[in-house]
């Protein structure tokens, strides 16, 4: 299977803090990877750097989305790399609170369309055409993320588990073909979490969209993963199949401790 | 029980501003007969006076908090404007009716009622103007009067260099405030909130500054006289005839700005606007080009007080810096505030209060200004989301869409 996505030692410096050292990541098509590892290993500042709100120290980000050419991406601005093709959820919902249900997800239509300003005062029918065709992609994404009965809810108002999906739907809908999701089942019951697993699986077979996680639930992330990526300290301390990574001693060591003698 | 305390805590605030106002109002020196005058009375007033409103505040205070716990099952209960507005029955005559009044206006009434209404009217555009930037896009702009005195300074100057009239300085004003805009938008890219407040004050202050101290540019503050009122083919109007041919200009000029606001609010720049509002790295993730978005919101904004500087410049015939102070700014983010951020309909309702207020309140000449602070004070409190907040729009689903919506 062909990669999609590479980092080759990407390092985060903040200041004379090392937060992100020499990680390597490799995403192939199609793939579901999980990245885990304790608090403040660096794993969000690793996404944060993929999507461009930092920007790496050193290190290569590079992106080969199927059918296009391959490109680094290093040091492009956060909507560049979002028209690219990456995509993502945030670890603290950040919803458009005050904004539809519909209207978040029009917002992930926003960088597939075009008219601008005249466009908007005089209203022609390119213009027209094009924003019947957003809200018409946009409540497909909510059909099949299963939103389909808030479309005209405040985003504000919806269920815990219910915005966490929006952000996934609003990251759908900017047509990527890597999704990053950081912590979507933090917050979740059981229930849900279940739900979640089905719809990340179906969100990769449906739409063949290869995606990334950072999740703490461990029985998510063995289920659902087809590699995990360990990571403490800033580094990457382990890679392998779920089986792989159980038994890892470096592993073990990181999440439960070292034995003392 | 809760009664007893309320007076008693309002009793407090009374002994407080009787302590508080006793030098002023109790004490008075009499230097002609070198004698002090203790004015007992005035103490009692304001120890009544203060109990009461205290007690009236105590009791508003209760019943927002009350509203506020309304069992909240119960549908919201839809404010009469957004019925009228809701409903073609009720909006078409009163557009109708409306439109009646604004016609036969000027000319039933005096030319000095018509000035404050041209007035008002100008502040409804400026209103309409700011809250793109700071209803829509969420950008604090306390300097927007800059804008407003490019637009002024640019008919002004050419008007008295070569003679450019009204209608073509329009569009330049609006153009030269557009480059303004995005001239300020640069450097301010990376701010928010606060900071972007503080430095878009001090970009207002720089602009009234120049104009004061460049003499050669400008004319500093003796400023420019006699600046041509807007023409009609040639023909000479009387003052009377020219207040009330400004009067339609206005009219013309605020049903093209609702009309454009209106179309550019529910625009792909629109939510894109709000969105950058809501949360500003989301919206960067989610692909909208945060520079682009942000200039657009400046220049856009800055274009509407432009235009109006012109109008200004033309009704006046006169402009020095000292009409585009800071205070100018502040009443414009008055009305975006107290109309209901992002609200059309609640920025216009807000401009006409807040400029006629102060005008029909002189016939309380000494108070006016404490009155009308004490109405903003009033709205902050009882109705923080403005006088109509801004609702979002619903979307139509195609019918296939709509039956899936109700079986799924």
């Amino acid at each position: 299977m062909q990669s999609v996505f590479e980092t080759h030692k990407l390092t985060m410096d903040f200041g004379g803090l090392r937060a992100v050292s020499n990680v390597d990541i490799e995403v192939k098509e199609g793939e579901i990877v999980a990245v885990i590892g304790p608090n403040g290993a660096g794993k969000t500042t690793v996404f944060n750097c993929i999507t461009g709100v930092y920007e790496a120290t050193a290190g290569d980000i590079v992106i080969h989305p199927p059918g296009r050419d391959r490109r680094r991406i290093n040091g492009l601005k956060i909507n560049s790399i979002t028209e690219l093709g990456i995509a993502r959820t945030f670890q603290n919902i950040r919803l458009f609170q005050n904004m539809t249900v519909l209207e978040n997800v029009m917002i992930g239509r926003h960088c597939r369309a075009k008219s601008g300003i005249i466009g908007a005062i005089f209203r022609d029918r390119g213009t027209r055409r094009e924003e019947e065709e957003i809200v018409e992609a946009s409540y497909k994404v909510l059909e099949k993320i299963g939103l389909a009965s808030y479309v005209n809810e405040l985003a504000k108002n919806l269920p815990y588990g219910a915005q966490r999906r929006l952000e996934i739907a609003r990251a759908l809908a900017t047509e990527p073909f890597l999704l990053l999701l950081d912590e979507p089942a933090a917050g979740m019951n059981p229930q849900e979490t279940r739900a979640l697993d089905e719809l990340i699986v179906k969100i990769r077979d449906d739409e063949g969209v290869s995606i990334v996680l950072i999740e703490h639930d461990m029985k998510l992330v063995m289920s659902l993963s087809d590699r995990i990526f360990v990571m403490d300290h800033g580094e990457k301390i382990a890679q392998g199949t779920p089986q792989e990574v159980r038994k890892d001693p470096q592993v073990i060591k990181a999440y439960l401790g070292e034995e003392v003698d | 029980m809760n009664i007893i305390t309320g007076i008693k805590d309002s009793l407090l605030v009374s002994l407080w501003f009787i302590l508080l106002t006793f030098p002023i109002m109790v004490i008075r020196v009499n230097t002609i007969e070198n004698v002090v005058e203790w004015r007992w009375r005035n103490m009692l007033l304001v120890g009544a006076g203060s109990f009461i409103l205290s007690l009236v505040w105590r009791y508003l205070h209760k019943r927002k908090e009350a509203g506020g716990q309304e069992s909240p099952d119960e549908p919201e209960t839809v404010p009469l404007v957004r019925r009228i507005l809701d409903t073609p029955r009720l909006l078409i005559p009163a557009l109708i009716a409306l439109g009646i009044a604004l016609a036969v206006f000027p000319f039933t009434f005096s030319v000095y009622q018509v000035n404050i209404m041209i007035t008002a009217i100008m502040f409804v555009v400026l209103g309409l103007g700011l809250n793109i930037v700071v209803g829509l896009a969420g950008l604090l702009d306390l300097g927007y009067v800059a804008f407003y005195a490019v637009g002024a300074y640019s008919y002004a100057l050419l008007n008295y260099h070569y003679d450019v009239g009204f209608w073509i300085a329009l569009p330049i004003g609006a153009l030269l405030a557009f480059s303004a805009g995005i001239l300020l938008g640069f450097p301010v890219l990376r701010l928010r909130g606060d900071y972007l407040a503080i430095v878009t004050l001090g970009f207002g202050e720089i602009i009234r500054l120049i104009l004061e101290n460049w003499n050669e540019f400008s004319f500093g503050p003796s400023g420019i006289s006699n600046i041509d009122r807007p023409g009609f083919f040639g023909i000479d109007f009387s003052f009377r005839e020219a207040s009330i041919y400004i009067y339609f200009i206005m009219i013309g000029l605020c049903l093209f700005t609702i009309f454009v606001v209106n179309r550019l609010e529910k625009s792909r720049i629109g939510r894109a606007w709000i969105a950058l509002r809501e949360d500003e790295i989301a919206c960067q993730a989610m692909g909208i080009d945060k520079t682009k978005t942000k200039l657009a919101a400046f220049a856009l904004g800055a274009t509407w007080a432009g235009m109006i500087g012109v109008v200004f410049a033309a009704k006046t015939t006169f402009i020095n810096p000292a009409s585009f102070t800071f205070m100018e700014s502040a009443i414009i983010l008055c009305i975006v505030v107290l109309g209901g951020m992002g609200s059309i309909l609640g920025v216009m309702l807000a401009a006409i209060i807040l400029i006629l207020l102060p005008e029909y309140l002189r016939a309380f000449s000494d108070y006016r200004m404490i009155v009308f602070g004490a109405c903003m004070v009033l709205m902050m409190v009882f109705r923080p989301q403005g006088l109509i907040s801004g609702g979002r729009s619903i979307y139509q689903l195609n019918q296939a869409q709509k039956d899936l919506q109700k079986d799924p």
